[in-house]
C-alpha cells in the first residue's frame, strides 16, 4: 500500500506497444511514399497543373447537355435494372446461405457463390461481360447484378443468422410447412433490414453505373472518359455536376423509402460495405 | 415503432365484436403503395428503353466459351516479369491511400460531430463535403488526379485517399456522436484542456469503431486500387489494361488470379486483425 502512495501515479499510463505501432506506421508511410515517387517537386508542379486544370473546368460547359442527359438516363436504367435483378436473386441466395436454416451442403456453395461475386470490383466484372455480351448497357447491368448479389445476399444471410428462433419454432409448432415457416417466421424479422440493404445497394449501383462506361458497358462513363481524353475539362465538369446531383437525389429518395418502411436506419446504421 | 396503429371504432359494448384491426394507417399504406408503384414503373420504363442488342445476348455463351478457352491455360510465366511488381504497387496504393484518407478525415469527422463541434452550420458544411467525396467514384478521382499529377501511382493513391475521406469521415463523425457524454463531462469538470478531452474523453470511446472502419476501408481500397490502372493511375490495373488491349487473355487470366488471391488474403487478414484487436 505504502509503495503506491510514494510512486508517482499517472492517470493514463503510456502504452509503449501502441507507440511502437505508430512509429512503425510512420516509417511505412515514408517508405511507401518514397517507393511510389512522391516528391515535393512533383507536388509543386502538380499545384500549378491543378490551377490550370481548375481554370479550364470552369465555367462548366453544358452545351452538349443532350448527350449528358442520354448517358445519365442510360446509367439510371442500368442501376434500376441491376438493382431489381440483384435484389430478386439475393433473396433466394441469401436464404440458402443462412447457416441456421440450411444444412452445410446447401449453405457452403451459396456462400462460396456470394464470396465469388464480391471478389472483383464491378468494373473488372464489367470487362468480362463486355467480352461476353458485347458493348452496351447489358454488360453494365450484368456486372452490377453480380455486385448487388455479392452485397445484399451476404448481409441478408447474416441478418437471417441473427434472427430469434423462438418465432420460427412457434410457427413450426403450428404444423406449418417449410415455406410457411420462411414466410411467417423468418421474413417478418428481416424484411426491414433487407429493404435497408437493397436501398443502400441501389445507391451504390447508381454510383457504379456512372463508371462502367469507362470499359464500354454503357452509361455516362463513356462520354466522361472521352471528355477526359480530349482534355475538354469544362465538359468533364458539367458531367461531374450531373453525376453528383443524381447520386445525391437518389440518396434522398432511398432515405425516403427507408422511412416509409419504418426502419430506424439513419445513415449511420446503413449496412457497411465489405 | 408505433406503425401498428389500429383503426378501431370507439369502444362500446356492442361494437367490440366487429372491431376491425389494421396494421397500417391509410397514410402508411398509401406511402407503401407509392414505393411499390414507382419501383415497378421504374423497372418497366428502364426495361422498355434500355438499349440491348438481342443478337449479342444469344451470342453470349459462345463468346464466354471462347473467352475461357483463350484464358486457359493462364500464362504463369508472365507473373514474375510484370505482374508481381504491379501487385505490390497496388497494395502500397491501397495502404498509403487509406493512411492519407484517415489523416484528412479525422479533423473532418471531428467537425462533423455535433457534440465535438457544436455548430449546425459547420456540421452541415462538412457533411456536404463528405458527401461530395463519396459520390465521386474513385475512378473519377483518379482521372482528376491524373490531369493534375500525371499518370502513375501518385494519382492513384490520392484518388483512393479522397474517395475514402467521405466514408471514414462520415462513420467517424457518427461514432463520435454516439459517444457517452459522462466521461467528457467528468474530464471537463476536472479542468481538462480541449486536446485532453479528445485524447482521453472521445478517443477511448471511438477507438473500436475507428479501427473497425479503417480496416474495412482498407479491405475495400485493396479491391478499388486494382481497377485504378485502367485509367492509368498505377497498380495492377495497368497490367490488366495492357494485356486486354493486346488480347492476351492468358495474361489477363494471370492478372485476375493475382487480384483474386490478394483480395481473399486481404479479407482473411482483416478478419484476423479485427478478431485480435477488437
Amino acid at each position: 500500500m505504502s509503495e503506491a502512495v510514494h510512486a508517482p501515479r499517472r492517470a493514463f499510463e503510456p502504452d509503449w506497444l501502441a507507440r511502437i505501432g505508430w512509429l512503425a506506421a510512420l516509417l511505412y508511410v515514408v517508405y511507401a511514399a518514397s517507393l511510389l515517387d512522391f516528391t515535393w517537386a512533383r507536388f509543386v508542379t502538380g499545384l500549378e497543373q491543378a490551377a490550370r486544370f481548375l481554370d479550364r473546368m470552369f465555367p462548366p460547359d453544358f452545351s452538349r447537355w443532350e448527350a449528358v442527359l442520354k448517358g445519365m438516363k442510360e446509367s439510371l436504367e442500368i442501376a434500376v435494372l441491376a438493382s431489381v435483378g440483384g435484389i430478386l436473386l439475393s433473396l433466394p441466395i441469401g436464404f440458402l446461405a443462412a447457416r441456421n436454416l440450411m444444412p452445410a451442403w446447401v449453405n457452403w456453395p451459396a456462400r462460396a457463390l456470394i464470396a465469388a461475386c464480391r471478389t472483383f470490383h464491378p468494373v473488372i466484372v464489367a470487362i468480362v461481360f463486355v467480352k461476353a455480351v458485347g458493348f452496351g448497357a447489358l454488360a453494365g447491368i450484368l456486372a452490377l447484378v453480380i455486385a448487388s448479389v455479392g452485397f445484399i445476399a451476404k448481409l441478408f444471410a447474416e441478418a437471417i443468422e441473427e434472427i430469434s428462433l423462438k418465432q420460427v419454432e412457434a410457427v413450426r409448432a403450428t404444423g406449418a410447412s417449410f415455406m410457411n415457416v420462411v414466410v411467417f417466421g423468418v421474413l417478418p424479422q428481416v424484411a426491414a433490414r433487407f429493404i435497408g440493404f437493397s436501398t443502400y445497394q441501389f445507391d451504390a449501383n447508381v454510383r457504379n453505373s456512372t463508371m462502367v462506361g469507362i470499359v464500354g458497358a454503357g452509361g455516362i462513363g463513356a462520354p466522361l472518359f472521352v471528355a477526359f481524353q480530349r482534355f475538354d475539362y469544362d465538359v468533364v465538369c458539367a458531367i461531374l455536376i450531373a453525376i453528383v446531383a443524381v447520386v445525391f437525389l437518389c440518396e434522398i429518395l432511398s432515405n425516403q423509402v427507408k422511412r416509409v418502411f419504418g426502419e430506424a436506419v439513419q445513415d449511420g446504421q446503413a449496412p457497411r460495405r465489405g | 415503432m408505433d406503425r401498428r396503429r389500429a383503426v378501431a371504432e370507439p369502444l362500446t359494448p356492442g361494437s367490440a365484436v366487429r372491431r376491425e384491426w389494421q396494421r397500417f394507417t391509410p397514410g402508411q399504406r398509401l406511402a407503401r403503395f407509392a414505393v411499390y408503384f414507382s419501383v415497378v414503373a421504374a423497372f418497366v420504363l428502364s426495361l422498355g428503353t434500355v438499349e440491348v442488342i438481342p443478337e449479342f445476348l444469344w451470342d453470349a455463351p459462345a463468346q464466354v466459351q471462347d473467352l475461357l478457352l483463350r484464358m486457359w491455360p493462364p500464362d504463369y510465366a508472365h507473373y514474375p516479369s510484370s505482374v508481381h511488381d504491379a501487385m505490390v504497387e497496388t497494395l502500397h496504393i491501397a495502404t498509403l491511400g487509406t493512411v492519407i484518407s484517415v489523416l484528412l478525415a479525422v479533423p473532418l469527422g471531428l467537425l462533423a460531430a455535433n457534440n465535438v463541434m457544436p455548430s449546425r452550420t459547420v456540421n452541415t458544411l462538412i457533411k456536404l463535403a463528405l458527401v461530395t467525396s463519396r459520390s465521386v467514384n474513385s475512378l473519377v478521382w483518379a482521372l482528376l488526379f491524373i490531369a493534375v499529377f500525371g499518370p502513375g501511382a501518385l494519382a492513384g493513391t490520392l484518388a483512393i485517399a479522397f474517395r475514402s475521406i467521405g466514408f471514414v469521415g462520415k462513420l467517424l463523425g457518427e461514432a463520435l456522436e454516439e459517444a457517452q457524454p459522462g466521461p467528457i463531462e467528468a474530464l471537463k469538470a476536472s479542468g481538462a484542456s480541449w486536446p485532453s478531452l479528445l485524447v482521453f474523453g472521445y478517443w477511448p470511446q471511438v477507438k473500436p469503431a475507428f479501427w473497425a472502419l479503417v480496416l474495412l476501408r482498407w479491405d475495400i481500397n485493396v479491391r478499388e486500387s486494382a481497377v485504378l490502372g485502367l485509367v492509368g493511375a498505377g497498380g495492377i490495373g495497368v497490367a490488366l489494361n495492357t494485356a486486354m488491349n493486346l488480347f492476351q487473355w492468358d495474361r489477363v487470366a494471370v492478372v485476375l488470379l493475382a487480384i483474386f488471391v490478394v483480395v481473399i488474403v486481404a479479407e482473411v487478414v482483416v478478419t484476423w486483425v479485427r478478431g485480435r484487436i477488437l
